[in-house]
């Protein structure tokens, strides 16, 4: 029963991913270019656990959390970028 | 007992997903950038944290062991996404956001901090159009 629930996830998780690309190519604003990125990031989260269950193995929790990270920051770094022309003052 | 915890966890797993999908569907049908900011920093979150309490439980059921490492990552996402949405809410103020057409008077004298100058010494900034502005734009 978990199989065919992953499974499900998996596909949704794909074709939330290429939505998000779609916004990520045609949005209007850099923001949001910027926000396409930052569920893309969330997104891949959602895989990385989804294929951990899956093997049934807790490496790619590891890869989940760094991911929340650096996602996070990317996206504070670029929004920081536009806001004040600087990333660090 | 076996049966349902599995069924507990599908269900989480398939709430995760459809929540997922609806967060990005909403990325791509609302209409402009401050309605669209709702649907990924909201249902997302929710999608993936449905997920990792998922797969908390999973290895829970697998190992044996009861950890909580998984809620680091849901802790840390509801953590940040309000952060975020902040951050990528100003952006788009301050780039495509008249404050003087756009936004209501602030009813001081000093206008919307989000557009205060990296220099305080700076001239004040313009508060935006009063109330009886509008109206008399209105009447005429």
């Amino acid at each position: 029963m978990i199989e065919y629930a992953l499974n499900f996830a998996f596909v949704c998780a794909g074709v939330s991913l290429l939505i998000n690309l779609w916004r990520l190519s045609f949005g209007p604003t850099i923001a949001d270019r910027v926000l396409a990125v930052d569920t893309m990031a969330i997104n891949g989260i959602a895989l990385l656990v989804l294929y951990g269950i899956g093997r049934a193995t807790s490496m790619y929790f590891e890869a989940a959390l760094l991911f929340a990270m650096v996602g996070f920051v990317s996206t504070v770094a670029y929004c920081k970028f536009v806001l004040r022309g600087d990333i660090i003052e | 007992m076996e049966f349902v915890i599995e069924l507990v966890i599908s269900v989480l797993i398939v709430i995760g997903g459809l929540f997922t999908l609806i967060g990005s569907f909403g990325l791509v049908k609302l209409p402009n950038l401050l309605m669209r900011l709702h649907a990924p920093t909201k249902a997302t979150t929710v999608g993936v944290g449905s997920i990792l309490i998922a797969s908390m439980l999973f290895f829970w059921m697998e190992r044996g062991t009861f950890t909580i490492h998984e809620l680091l990552i849901t802790v840390f996402l509801f953590l940040t996404a309000p952060i975020t949405a902040n951050l990528i809410g100003k952006a788009y103020l301050l780039r495509h956001v008249d404050p003087h057409d756009d936004l209501p008077h602030t009813g001081e004298a000093e206008g919307w901090a989000t557009f205060d100058s990296r220099d305080p010494e700076e001239q004040p900034k313009d508060p935006g159009k009063l109330p009886q502005d509008e109206k008399s734009n209105d009447l005429n």
